[in-house]
């Protein structure tokens, strides 16, 4: 029997919805659903209100979730005000240099086999592993 | 036609929202352990990008293969396709920025949502870090090759 509350069920699950939100996104609309490009077409101020609609789906969604009881993640809580500046000035800037993101690059790209994105995934994959393993394991704090 | 694209993109924002919240990938500590390979390794974000990619590639390919999008307009293509230093660089000034904080642009706007006392320094500073790269990209690239560059 499949163990529905198992976290590698849930998350499959969820990776499934969010492949059938991407896969639709772009055999429906022809976008692709990049979030960081999404975001960057917002703030650069794009023309094209369907970016806008997308990402109010996404708040909206966080924001059901908080009234449904999902608490917001105690590792945001508790994460500085200067590691969450220069973590989303790096996150910015490298996925507006790269083209992309984790669903940019790694699920939209990955699934069309680009091998672009999949050189771009195995980079940035490796860089923050080696990130974590400095800020978990090294001690080095921000 | 305007309106019901719009529709589609508000819905499939909110499909890909719950992917996000059931998969657990909006709580950076599920991040964090899946890249913390030296610890004690969470292997549930590998199971979220490949449920995600199976499902998604058979649509991708089968709207390449028809050559345009259902509801008629062309397929967006990435306009750069070189594996190039920009790519890379920016790959991994993107894996610092995930790594510190588990935060990526997806979870960071549902977060907007769910705990947005927190988050939105975060976005805050993703859009200034992203209109400084616009800004060098501007700069940097000759006038020849300044058509407007999409994502991935």
């Amino acid at each position: 029997m499949l163990d529905w509350t198992s976290p590698y069920v849930t998350a499959a699950l969820g990776g499934a919805l969010i492949g059938a939100s991407a896969g639709g996104f772009y055999l429906l609309n022809g976008r692709i659903a990049g979030i960081s490009g999404l975001f960057s077409g917002i703030v650069l101020l794009r023309a094209g209100f369907w970016r806008w609609a997308f990402v109010a789906g996404l708040i909206a969604t966080g924001a059901a979730a908080l009234l449904l009881g999902y608490a917001p993640p105690a590792a945001l809580q508790e994460a500085s005000p200067v590691l969450l500046g220069v973590s989303g000035v790096l996150v910015g800037f490298g996925t507006k240099l790269s083209n992309g993101c984790t669903s940019g690059h790694g699920v939209c790209g990955l699934a069309r086999f680009s091998r672009r994105s999949l050189v771009a995934v195995l980079v940035f994959m490796t860089v923050a592993a080696l990130t974590v393993y400095a800020t978990h394991h090294l001690g080095w704090r921000l | 036609m305007a309106a019901v694209k719009i529709v589609i993109a508000a819905i499939l924002g909110v499909v890909f929202g719950i992917g996000l919240l059931v998969s657990g990938m909006t709580d950076p500590a599920n991040v964090l352990g899946f890249l913390d390979v030296a610890g004690a390794w969470n292997p549930a974000l590998a199971f979220v990008m490949g449920g995600a990619v199976l499902v998604a590639a058979p649509a991708f390919a089968f709207a390449k293969r028809r050559g345009r999008a259902l509801l008629g307009d062309a397929l967006e293509t990435p306009g750069r396709t070189k594996i190039d230093a920009s790519l890379v660089i920016g790959a991994a000034i993107f894996g610092v920025g995930w790594g510190l904080a588990g935060i990526c642009p997806g979870p960071g706007l549902v977060l907007l949502g769910r705990a947005p006392q927190a988050i939105w320094i975060f976005l805050g500073a993703t859009a200034v870090g992203l209109l400084a790269a616009a800004g060098l990209e501007r700069v940097s690239t000759p006038p020849t090759e300044t058509a407007e560059r999409r994502s991935p």
